[in-house]
């Protein structure tokens, strides 16, 4: 279970995050909307535990483990992942060999046997399929080349190998077309488990028509001020932000 | 006008008048003839320093304490010897200078001769370097290789060069023929006793016919006390395909000089690198291409990861003669700084005369790249893993550039053995 209190968060000395109550309980699927500077990016690398971005009051914790002191890796670890709004370009590192590396990086951090070769191709194999991953994009460098929708569903593929706990989908739907969200909401999910908790984080409401949640909050320049059940999201279409960002100003 | 003030001379100075001497009373009377001309060729500028333009950032004066003692003929065991690694080679074993022919391979090669130049020199060099001079005037030995036009070379021509002993110098002089339409794969390795202090300075002279389809690459492996000097001199024909690749890795102080010149038409060049330096180690690669040609593409493409006290100097000139109209030459230097203490000195430069031309040239120096070391760490690497797959990442992508896979392969490794990083061999 994720526990968020109070928390506040700044980058570089801006205060982004002016505290977020939050619980996400296993198998729950959270979104969070908000318009855009209200700090839900920086919620999902504050979570994940990004370098500079710095927790100045309040606190994370993650099935009783306090995060704070936990780097990025420790977290990925301890069943965290992020699927990044703009998966990152590394050229000359080969998809597989990440592939592989991450996982077993997260195996031997969990004291687990590292994958064998064989078993690693098979599941590599199954999983793709699924999420329409092409073995010629296997083959290329880490994102490289690949357009905005295969690199979601790369980020997908990661999410479904590495069978993280805790998933926080930022923005997932941007610069997708409506058959990769379908894929991509697909590929999600099917990963929707009683042990699983999800954040969705979205500024359109479209993607919560694939991806239907329990619980939808408003953010609003770094705080929660609404919390209510889907149909908050179809709502939010209508009207749009306008009332909250207003009632925030008044 | 002023005479230039004479400047007094340097202990190794003084050491080199002695080898001199020695080695010309040694010599036959034609060899002394072109040894006293290299070696006044070489008084007259003496050990180069920071006031000469392309020895400023190497100051060889001020580096070069003493000039050891010449070393003499020996015979290591053949086990010393690395070379490509495990690679089936043939091999071609010099050992301070000199042939070694039971270190060698013994068998006939289809296309290829070798030859033993008893006090070899080579002529005609397209440099007035003081220090190629200087191997002119005490080279100890050398060879001739020969490859006939139309061969094609399966196996890799490996050349070890190799300096024996501690507190000695060697000078080795190769004369590389390749003619008309050959093939082949020449894998140089320039190295020496582990932890010992020597000098080596070696001059090689190249000239390539036309169509030529040649890969040359270099592994600078000397021990980390060693001063490496290598003169590297290249003539290209028409429409030929040469490659070349500068693993640097060894030595406290490398300069590698090469000096490029298009014979002919329609040729591509490609002069690539990766410097990989730690402690105090400094390594100059500096280079002279001459598009005295019309419709030439040379590319020229290092990269340095520099760590703790290193330095890594990189000079890159191109020159393009008036009437070399539609020459292609891009030149990039790319370097990462894994400390606050290590340097790059980067100094590219383009001298056109043609005005038909595509040219460029750039640098770039930075520190591992923050937004890439997060989304690694997010997938659960650890933070000193993944500074070693982006440090790799980015060797990798000038290695797999020079597109010849038993050189890619062997570079990988190396690379990875340097950055201690065989764990990560997952595939």
């Amino acid at each position: 279970m994720l526990e968020i209190k109070n928390l506040h968060a700044e980058v570089d000395g801006n205060k982004i995050l002016r505290g977020i109550d939050l619980t996400v309980r296993p198998g729950e699927v959270h979104a969070i909307m908000g318009p855009n500077g209200s700090g839900k990016s920086t919620l999902s690398y504050v979570l994940a535990g990004k370098e500079d971005y710095e927790i100045t009051e309040g606190s994370i914790s993650y099935n009783g483990v306090d995060w704070s002191e936990l780097g990025a890796d420790e977290r990925a670890a301890a069943g965290m992942f992020l699927a990044f709004q703009y998966p990152i370009e590394i050229p000359g590192v080969a998809t597989m060999t990440f592939l592989k590396t991450a996982l077993n990086a997260q195996r031997k951090a969990r004291g687990e046997d590292e994958i064998s070769t064989p078993d690693f191709m098979k599941l590599v194999r199954e999983k793709s399929k699924e999420l329409k991953v092409t073995p010629d994009m296997l083959k290329r460098p880490l994102n490289v080349g690949f357009s905005g929708g295969e690199k979601k569903r790369a980020e997908i593929l990661q999410m479904s190998l590495l069978e993280p706990t805790l998933c926080v989908l930022d923005e997932t739907d941007s610069g997708l077309d409506i058959d990769a969200l379908r894929i991509v909401s697909e590929g999600v999910n099917q990963l929707r488990s009683p042990e699983r908790s999800m954040i969705v984080i979205t500024h359109y409401q479209r993607l919560l028509d694939h991806i239907v949640p329990d619980v939808v909050h408003v953010l609003s320049k770094g705080k929660i001020v609404k919390t209510g059940g889907k149909e908050l999201a179809l709502e939010l279409e209508k009207n749009g932000y306008a009332d909250y960002v207003d009632e925030e100003a008044a | 006008m002023n005479a230039p003030a004479k400047i007094q001379e340097t202990k190794a100075e003084q050491s080199l008048n002695a080898q001199f001497d020695a080695t010309l009373a040694q010599t036959t009377q034609d060899n002394a003839n072109q040894r006293k001309q290299a070696w006044d060729a070489f008084k007259a500028k003496g050990i180069p320093h920071r006031r000469v333009e392309e020895w400023h950032y190497t100051d060889l004066r001020t580096k070069m304490t003493d000039a050891f003692a010449l070393a003499s003929k020996t015979s290591p065991k053949a086990d010393a010897l690395t070379g490509a690694g495990g690679l089936e080679t043939y091999r071609i074993a010099i050992v301070n200078g000199r042939y070694v022919p039971e270190l060698s391979s013994n068998q006939a090669l289809a296309g290829l001769t070798v030859t033993e130049a008893e006090g070899f020199l080579a002529a005609q060099l397209g440099t007035d370097d003081a220090m190629a001079h200087l191997n002119q005037a005490l080279v100890q030995g050398g060879i001739t290789i020969k490859i006939d036009a139309d061969a094609t070379i399966e196996a890799p021509i490996e050349i070890v060069r190799y300096t024996d002993g501690t507190e000695v110098s060697s000078y080795a002089g190769t004369s590389v023929e390749i003619g008309s339409g050959a093939k082949a794969l020449i894998i140089e390795s320039f190295e020496g006793d582990a932890e010992a202090a020597y000098q080596s300075n070696a001059l090689t002279e190249v000239k390539v016919g036309d169509k030529a389809n040649i890969h040359w690459l270099k592994l600078q492996v000397e021990s980390e006390k060693a001063q490496h000097i290598e003169t590297l001199s290249i003539e290209l024909g028409a429409e030929t395909n040469f490659q070349h690749f500068i693993y640097n890795e060894g030595s406290a102080l490398s300069r590698a000089q090469l000096f490029l010149e298009f014979k002919g038409e329609g040729t591509h060049a490609g002069l690539r690198g990766t410097c990989l330096l730690k402690d105090s180690q400094h390594a100059d690669i500096t280079l002279f291409v001459n598009h005295a040609v019309p419709e030439c593409e040379s590319r020229e493409y290092y990269r340095a990861v520099v760590d703790d006290k290193a330095r890594a100097v990189f000079q890159g000139k191109i020159i393009v003669e008036p009437g070399a109209q539609k020459t292609d030459g891009q030149m990039m230097i790319k370097s990462l700084l894994l400390s606050d203490t290590a340097e790059i000195n980067a100094k590219p430069e383009l001298e056109i005369f043609a005005d038909d031309v595509q040219c460029a040239h750039g640098s770039t120096t930075g520190d591992i790249d923050e937004d890439l070391l997060f989304y690694l760490m997010a997938r659960g690497i650890p933070e000193a893993q993944a500074r070693k797959i982006l440090v790799l990442a980015f060797l990798s992508e000038a290695i797999e550039e020079f597109e010849e896979e038993r050189s890619v392969e062997l570079l990988e490794a190396m690379t990875r053995k340097w950055l201690h990083a065989d764990e990560m061999v997952s595939e």
